[in-house]
């Protein structure tokens, strides 16, 4: 432990430590912009700094290590008058539309305008003309309003691997764009939208698809369509951080309620399609199991049928066909819930409920950017004959949805979803964590090769907010192997060692493998409230495991309305009819286009 | 077989670009054609630093000092002096232009009041041949380092030298080798810094070109002290006689067995490879530098960790810029104390200066450490060109500030500039005149910057642009009170919260300036006035009509042309139409056309 001094209030910190966590740990704040907890310091902004007592040197908090003995001021008018001068320059080149600006009092170079008391332009504008690149359809990169801090460069490049956008250009007239001013569109970006969720001002934001929902909502008449909605596991445990709640709140029957209140005619949960997802994959995983046992792992691995690997994610899906197109066969054929929720609204309930599958309008509420952009990935993602989903908006959108109808989320009474695709089991609501898939899976593939209930379905190894996890079960004397990867820039370790083994003619080290893209899972993802931390991450993992606990039935196979779907209409998991609907295929994609 | 003449050629880039290899090529020519090869041999030697006089041609043993000579001067040259035995007086240096009396090197001041370690072989020795090098004990400090002691020893002897790091900083240089030898790793490097980016400076670029191997040998030095086998030099592409040298020079090492596996049989393997860099002015600083090596964007990352500790590749790295290097050989050939005797308390050894701007003798000049600012301008510069009034010296190039007249008896050392509100820097040291006006050398300075800003962190980025518009707005004569007040607080945000040291100096130019300047900038404000008349915008030329004789000059050498009048009679300006190029006042013989 080093011992140091934060204006004069003694403070122990672990070595290595910077002047940052030990101000924090005084109670002392120092103000900063491009610094962000989940990222390595860059040291751009030049707001946090600070001094050590006997010089006048000023010291970047974010990465200045805590020395033994350092009385280090952090408030004196020489800092704060440096702090405001460093704010006023970066507001001299950043717009003041403030009030159109989809970050507004929810921004963090606002908040440091306001707590310095600014009320003026200090500097004449020194405005750069970019233009706004929405080439996505999932997030919209605003080059305009952009400070420069960089923490989207690395999120993209260090937490995700993904290496879509970088700094363009230099000095003044710096910018971020993918590489040779290539469109997002074209380039390597999963749409896993980290770089929104970490931005501390609106130049990288969702693609705001409100308005089209409000429409939908608001048709009258012969234009009038039915209109279904399917809130995903994560958002319930996060959306009520943007009503000023604590992470990890449980909200599931104000969210059925406060979308009935929206207007929605009908509202389902995608924690139900979860379940039905592990009874496709869980019956792909236990048939590829059985082969693998019958000819060997060796082989299976060498025909890219062991070990396999999660689809829900759409960011990874993305991701795996642009890096790890040799690895496209071990992928899970699965569609993930929202889409496969979004089939059966489509046929299934559509012929339940004498609606055309036309005249049905089916949103969704994710956690997630990229599931925008999965609503239209592929041709499989019109089973229906329609596109199955027809507008994915996030928590983020949601929340400001509800706020815009004037309704008192937080004092909602209760309500259920709608059946018959919303009862769930615990099994399907943690698919919100990382882990989670895997955990409901191995739930589900327990009972499906042994024919036995579990005792304990608390499958704690695969739980936690560690970058890579793995895991065994014995099931029936074999030992499955498992790993968990979450937060992109984790996997590729994980696929490497699987491509290691298999071309070098060695068993797969591992039968199962779930990939998220985001820190901690679907709750950590793009979409999520602003300001998530491993803390805040950890909470809402908390209150999805609560969640779980909570309910009766906790593995998907034992929710009696996925045993009535396929009674009525899927025959069983794995059948043509499944195939059609619920199941999809991947290509190489190159990663840049053009 | 003796040679009974040895003509010296520089070739550095100067007198390079004055034709010096063509006079080089002239003078092997006329050796062949006048039957004295054998008499003679002609070297192409690095920068004899008084570039001011290029290109220099020198003859031994006569010591004959020859200024500004000409490629057919050649024949002459060959003709007198090997074949006749005496000297070319007209092309011998002289004093002062009406005297007679030609001067030996030790006569010439330029010289008088220096003292070369590091420039100890340029003008001397043929760097493309390792042999002149070894010559002159060259490689001998590499042999000592590799038999007789201890890396530690040799760390001990650098520290108690007393040396500094020439690129600017100043950071002891024997303390850098130890923290990187203690560092624990497989794998260490050593970097040669020779991306020389300050205007006006060349120093490490003339080292390089005039004694490739002191460096070299430094490296390896310092590799062996710290425990690296592995060097690069990472130098600008736009220094392509340097990087040519270079090659050479690795090459011959390679060959003689000085640089690479097993060298000198001694079990110890050193390479060195050249990284060259894109000319960007942030590279020069050194964790920059590093990400440039590794093929990343040159931009500068937060300290610590230290290079020393982690550095090129995560390994720990020792940086030293070339003039560091080119001084170890010497400091362990001679011994520590020897450097130690030279120079001020904490500033020892020697500098290298690239003296430059409105000064007599411009050139290449390296002096003890604690010499005053008035030497080197007055003594070995020779003064004020056309006899005009001394303004100010800007050392440590963009990143340093001016020095004004009162501060000119100042010792120089790494303290002492600083507290000057100035800096080292690598070298640079541009002489003004009253003919400067600064707030166009400020406005020139903070262009550079706002270039040569990597863009990273904010207070650098928008500061050096804020203050440049700044600036040009003084400069054009819309400049408000206020914009005075702003630039000084931009510029000390700029100062205090920047990451590295571009943006951590940028202002300094703008705030010494406004500091012993105050007076012009607010003459520009309120006046509208630049009384150096270099602020084109708030310069008025108009026609004295009681002088004017209608000679007609002025309207001829006029580009636009604006100047209208009958013959024999005054002349006129118009004023909406002049591009103030100041033609007109150059050419009239009579003091009519008047800048106000």
């Amino acid at each position: 432990m080093i011992n140091c001094k934060v204006n004069g209030i003694p403070v122990q910190v672990a070595e290595g430590a910077t002047i940052l966590e030990a101000s924090k740990k005084a109670n002392v704040k120092i103000p900063t912009l491009c610094y962000n907890p989940d990222l390595a310091p860059w040291a751009a902004c030049g707001i946090c700094v600070a001094k050590i007592e006997g010089s006048n040197k000023m010291l970047r908090a974010c990465c200045t290590p805590v020395a033994e003995g350092m009385n280090i001021i952090t408030h004196d008018p020489d800092i704060v008058e440096t702090r405001k001068t460093v704010i006023e320059m970066i507001l001299s080149t950043h717009p003041d539309d403030c009030l159109a600006c989809p970050r507004n009092q929810n921004c963090e170079l606002q908040t440091l305008a306001q707590e310095f008391g600014i009320r003026e332009q200090a500097f004449p504008k020194m405005l750069h003309d970019l233009p706004i690149d929405d080439t996505t359809g999932s997030i919209v990169l605003n080059p305009e309003k952009c400070v420069r801090c960089g923490r989207c460069v690395t999120v993209c490049q260090q937490m995700q691997n993904v290496w879509a956008i970088e700094f363009l250009g230099r000095g003044e007239t710096i910018r971020i764009a993918p590489a040779a001013d290539a469109k997002l569109g074209e380039s390597p970006c999963i749409k896993c939208g980290q770089c929104s969720a970490h931005c501390p001002v609106g130049a990288i934001y969702e693609n705001d698809q409100t308005k089209i929902v409000w429409d939908a909502l608001r048709k009258t008449g012969e234009d009038a369509k039915t209109c279904v909605v399917q809130i995903a596991p994560a958002v319930r445990v996060a959306l009520g951080e943007a009503f000023g709640l604590q992470p990890g709140t449980d909200l599931t029957g104000k969210i059925y309620t406060a979308l009935k209140r929206l207007g929605f005619d009908v509202v389902f949960d995608t924690s139900f399609s979860a379940d039905l997802t592990i009874m496709e994959e869980g019956t792909e995983f236990v048939k590829r199991l059985t082969s693998a046992l019958q000819n060997g792992l060796g082989a299976a691995t060498r025909e890219k049928s062991m070990p396999l690997i999660t689809s829900c994610c759409p960011a990874w899906v993305d991701y795996l066909e642009k890096y790890f197109p040799d690895m496209i066969p071990n992928f899970s054929t699965a569609k993930s819930p929202q889409q496969m929720m979004g089939a059966m609204i489509k046929t299934y309930w559509a012929e339940k409920a004498n609606v055309r599958p036309d005249k049905i309008f089916s949103v969704s509420v994710m956690p997630c950017t990229a599931k925008k952009f999965e609503t239209h990935r592929d041709e499989t993602m019109y089973s229906s004959g329609y596109q199955d989903v027809d507008v994915s908006i996030t928590t983020r959108e949601l929340a400001r949805m509800i706020k815009q109808a004037g309704i008192d989320l937080l004092n909602l009474p209760e309500s259920e979803p709608d059946s018959p695709l919303g009862p769930y089991t615990g099994a399907g609501v943690i698919f919100g964590a990382t882990g989670g898939v895997m955990e409901a899976a191995l739930r589900t593939a327990y009972y499906l090769v042994t024919g036995n209930e579990l005792k304990d379905v608390n499958f704690t190894a695969v739980r936690g907010i560690s970058g890579i996890k793995e895991a065994s079960v014995h099931v029936n004397g074999v030992e499955l192997r498992v790993a968990i990867a979450h937060q992109m820039g984790n996997i590729e370790q994980v696929l490497n060692e699987v491509r290691k083994a298999r071309d070098e003619g060695r068993d797969t080290p591992w039968h199962f493998i779930e990939v998220m893209a985001c820190r901690g899972g679907c709750i950590g993802g793009g979409g999520q409230p602003y300001g998530a931390t491993d803390e805040v991450r950890k909470l809402r993992i908390r209150g999805i495991y609560d969640h779980d606990e909570g309910k009766e039935y906790r593995c998907s196979h034992q929710n009696p309305y996925i045993k009535k779907v396929y009674n009525e209409f899927l025959e069983k998991p794995g059948s043509h009819k499944a195939h059609e609907l619920l199941h999809t295929h991947y290509t190489e994609r190159p990663l840049f286009l053009k | 077989m003796a040679y009974k003449n040895f003509i010296l050629v520089c070739g550095g880039t100067g007198c390079e670009s004055s034709r010096s290899d063509e006079i080089y090529r002239n003078l092997l020519a006329e050796a062949e054609a006048q039957g004295v090869k054998s008499d003679v041999q002609i070297v192409k030697t690095g920068c004899f630093g008084f570039c001011e006089k290029g290109p220099i041609v020198k003859v031994l043993p006569s010591e004959s000092f020859y200024v500004e000579v000409k490629p057919e001067d050649a024949k002459e040259i060959i003709a007198e002096q090997v074949v006749k035995g005496r000297e070319v007086k007209r092309l011998l240096y002289r004093k002062e232009q009406k005297t007679q009396d030609s001067a030996k090197v030790e006569d010439i001041e330029f010289y008088q009041k220096q003292f070369r370690i590091v420039l100890r072989n340029c003008g001397v020795i043929n760097p493309e041949n390792i042999e002149e090098y070894i010559a002159r004990d060259g490689y001998r400090a590499l042999e000592r380092v590799l038999f007789e002691m201890t890396p530690e020893q040799v760390i001990a002897e650098i520290k108690a030298s007393g040396l500094r790091g020439r690129g600017g900083a100043g950071f002891p240089t024997g303390i850098k080798w130890e923290t990187a030898r203690k560092a624990v790793s497989d794998v260490k490097y050593i970097v040669c810094n020779a991306d020389e980016g300050d205007p006006g400076a060349y120093m490490d670029r003339s080292t390089i070109e005039g004694d490739p191997h002191s460096v070299l040998e430094a490296m390896i030095i310092a590799g062996k002290a710290i425990g690296a086998n592995m060097g690069y030099v990472y130098i600008r592409a736009e220094y392509p006689l340097a990087i040519e040298r270079l090659k050479t020079a690795i090459a011959q090492a390679k060959e003689m067995g000085l640089m690479g596996k097993n060298i000198l049989n001694s079990g110890f393997d050193f390479d060195v490879e050249i990284r060259l860099g894109a000319g960007a002015f942030v590279c020069g600083e050194e964790t920059a530098l590093l990400k440039s090596i590794e093929g990343n964007r040159g931009m500068p990352v937060p300290k610590p960790p230290f290079p020393a500790e982690k550095g090129l590749w995560g390994k720990p790295t020792v940086i030293n810029n070339v003039e560091t290097l080119a001084n170890v050989p010497v400091i362990l050939t001679k011994g520590a104390a020897w450097f130690a005797s030279m120079g001020t308390e904490k500033s020892k050894g020697t500098k290298v200066f690239a003296l430059t701007g409105k000064i007599n003798n411009s050139g290449l000049i390296e002096v003890p450490m604690g010499t005053t600012l008035r030497e080197i301008i007055f003594d070995i510069g020779g003064g004020i060109k056309g006899g005009k009034k001394f303004k100010g010296v800007q050392t440590g190039g963009p990143s340093g500030g001016i020095i004004v007249e009162k501060d000119l008896d100042t010792p120089i050392s790494y303290e002492s500039l600083v507290a000057l509100g100035s800096m080292m820097g690598s070298g640079g040291m541009i002489v003004m005149d009253e003919d400067d006006c600064v707030v166009d050398v400020s406005k020139f300075y903070m262009a550079f910057c706002v270039d040569e800003s990597c863009g990273k962190c904010s207070p650098c980025r928008i500061g050096t642009k804020q203050m440049y518009n700044l600036l040009d707005k003084i400069s054009k004569g819309n400049g408000e009170m206020k914009d005075l007040e702003n630039l000084e607080k931009i510029g000390k945000a700029m100062t205090k919260a920047s990451l590295c040291m571009l943006g951590g100096s940028a202002a300094n130019p703008t705030l010494s300036t406004i500091r012993h300047f105050r007076d012009e900038y607010i003459e520009h404000i309120v006046d509208h006035k630049c009384r150096a008349g270099k602020c084109k915008d708030l310069v008025v030329y108009s026609i004295d009509a009681e002088k004017c004789i209608g000679c007609g000059l002025c309207a001829r050498k006029c580009p636009v042309p604006c100047i209208t009048g009958e013959k024999k009679k005054p002349h006129v300006i118009d004023a909406s139409r002049c591009i103030k190029c100041g033609e007109c006042f150059k050419a009239c013989k009579f003091g009519a056309v008047v800048k106000s």
